[in-house]
């Protein structure tokens, strides 16, 4: 568990956020730019000093203001992936990436030898470092040792930054918007690594983003900040029904997130267990029993109040309308529960008027199979 | 090269090659503190300390070689310490000349070495922390090597300027040919007596042409390094 409470005052900005999640697991920090993401995670990394509060990871206390407790941010055992990479420029990619990784082999040297607990106070776990050679293949970097951070492209530099960050051993990492400063194709040469860094290593993630897209493809939990303060926070499906998420990401995105495990799949059509329905999609690949995200846009969900038939649309999610509420352009969204699963529909005002609904209303939500492309994501096997 | 030059003015040659060499030894590592101090501290004070620093830009030559004498002659508060504890002796010796130079020459090499730090990312730094390097590591592993045109520049440039140093050195090491009479005392001398007609404009050009030498010395190092930093 990673447990934050901290209060910081910046040039008149002032954080004030608290925030807990669960480790292993990646924690987005999501919200728009200028909201504290950046300077909460240096709290967390130990770059930054909060005027008051508490950081803990696991059993390991970081800073506590009250009790004076303040680890350094050298010895936090926190790798941070920035930006802006920020390779040494005079060393090679072989001397980035070795440099982390000498110091936390000097330091678990040091530590074996005076056969007492780590810095940070928890007992050196030596089995679950990773290795040179792994992580140089993970991250592809193999072609590129011998070269200078001005010799690579950015997606190579954020890789490497990355990589070196890993090498440090760390117990937890930080990625401060890795993609923020790469165009759309860079983006493609860093994402796939991400996810396959959290799929394979079991290692707790804070990553920070203001674009929705990588939040849905690789966290599992999201804390949501706005002017320096919490407003919101949980696993993906809760706050993506969260209104203060509308307000950031903006009315054409507003969607309803939903984890399902794949149940079948034929002709590239995919089925998915959500609630107690199912949800068929359009995806070229899938395997049973593998777990996927699909964000199901508002704007693209039919409500029904019968069962509707002679229809192209493939999905019918029975359920009952657990709440609505005004939206944009005298619009409302309404919530339906499927089963345990909320989807969320946009429709005009006068719309919900005509079909009288109202919370218990029995509703058919009507999903094309179709409009969840680009929006399905493939999960890590729980 | 011994027919060419008299023993006298290559004396005045590895004199002045000598004491430049010796200032810049002496205040190269003292420099890169005194700029990391008024680069990256806060203290009350500083301003003090950065004009007391280039105080010898702007003060005659001759009076930092005065004040030097009264401070550091052997009757003098610390010049006195140290004869009497060390058995050290500063005025009339050429460590004595390679002080007044390091004084004179040292504002020029900190002037270098700050902007050299000043252009030296902090993000970077701060990415060292975040790899498990402390204070003193980071320095020595990150700062340093980024600032080393800066310093490698500052250091030549001080050499250059003080293989020429006049007012400090003749005021606080006095002209002793052989100890103390460095290219331009000799320059002096010269050009003060009646028999010094041909020594003067030999030593004039040998001048010109070290200084001429240090300064391209200075620019190509530079561009070295920063090849070799990718920048």
């Amino acid at each position: 568990m990673l447990q934050v409470q901290a209060r910081k005052r910046l040039d008149g900005f002032v954080l004030q956020a608290e925030f807990s999640a669960p480790t292993p697991g990646t924690v987005a920090l999501f919200g728009r730019s200028g909201c504290g993401k950046t300077t909460l995670v240096n709290l967390i990394s130990g770059l930054l000093a909060p005027d008051e509060g508490r950081i803990q990871l696991d059993d390991t206390v970081l800073t506590d203001t009250r009790a004076g407790i303040s680890i350094p941010a050298e010895r936090r055992r926190i790798g941070y992936m920035f930006q802006d990479a920020r390779l040494f420029p005079h060393l090679s990619v072989l001397g980035n990436l070795r440099y982390g990784e000498k110091r936390a082999a000097r330091r678990n040297a040091w530590a074996a030898r005076r056969g007492a607990k780590s810095d940070t106070g928890r007992p050196l776990d030596l089995g679950d470092s990773i290795g040179f050679d792994g992580v140089v293949e993970l991250l592809g970097l193999g072609q590129l040792l011998s070269r200078r951070p001005h010799q690579l492209s950015g997606g190579e530099r954020q890789r490497v930054g990355l990589g070196r960050a890993l090498l440090s051993q760390p117990q937890l990492l930080l990625l401060d918007e890795p993609l923020a400063s790469l165009d759309v194709a860079r983006r493609e040469e860093v994402l796939p690594y991400l996810e396959a860094l959290r799929d394979r290593l079991s290692m707790p993630m804070v990553y920070v983003s203001h674009q929705f897209e990588e939040v849905l493809q690789l966290a599992t939990h999201v804390v949501l900040l706005e002017a320096g303060k919490v407003v919101a926070q949980g696993g993906l499906s809760e706050v993506s029904l969260h209104p203060q998420l509308r307000a950031i990401v903006g009315p054409d995105s507003v969607g309803s997130v939903l984890d399902g495990v794949v149940i079948r799949t034929s002709h590239g059509m995919v089925e998915l267990r959500v609630g107690n329905g199912t949800l068929r999609m359009g995806l070229q690949q899938a395997e049973p029993g593998s777990r996927l995200r699909v964000q199901l846009l508002a704007r693209d969900i039919i409500l029904a109040t019968e069962k509707p038939h002679g229809l192209s649309v493939r999905n019918e999610l029975e359920g009952v309308v657990a709440d609505l509420s005004p939206d944009d352009y005298e619009a409302v969204l309404v919530k339906v529960d499927i089963g345990g699963a909320m989807v969320l529909s946009r429709i005009t005002q006068e719309a919900a008027t005509e079909l009288q609904l109202r919370p218990g209303s029995r509703v058919w939500a009507l999903v094309k199979a179709v409009s969840t492309r680009g929006h399905a994501f493939r999960l890590p096997s729980a | 090269m011994n027919g060419f030059f008299s023993p006298a003015e290559l004396d005045a040659l590895r004199l002045s090659l000598d004491v430049a060499a010796r200032s810049v030894g002496f205040s190269l590592p003292l420099a890169v503190g005194v700029a990391w101090v008024l680069t990256r501290a806060r203290f009350p004070g500083r301003s003090l300390l950065d004009a007391f620093v280039h105080l010898p830009l702007v003060l005659p030559p001759v009076a930092v070689g005065y004040v030097l004498l009264v401070v550091f002659g052997t009757n003098g508060t610390v010049g006195g310490w140290l004869h009497e504890h060390l058995g050290v002796q500063l005025p009339f010796t050429t460590a004595g000349a390679a002080f007044a130079t390091a004084v004179m020459t040292f504002p020029l090499m900190v002037r270098a070495i700050r902007l050299a730090l000043e252009n030296v990312d902090l993000g970077l730094e701060a990415a060292a922390r975040t790899l498990g390097a402390g204070p003193w590591d980071r320095f020595l592993t990150i700062t340093l090597p980024l600032m080393l045109p800066g310093i490698l520049a500052g250091a030549v440039t001080a050499f250059a300027a003080g293989l020429g140093e006049f007012g400090a050195v003749i005021t606080f090491a006095a002209n002793i040919p052989g100890v103390t009479r460095t290219l331009p005392l000799a320059l002096y001398t010269a050009i003060q007596s009646p028999s010094g007609e041909a020594m003067a404009p030999r030593l004039a050009v040998i001048s010109i042409l070290l200084g001429l030498a240090g300064l391209l010395a200075a620019e190509l190092i530079a561009r070295r390094v920063r090849r070799l930093l990718g920048r």
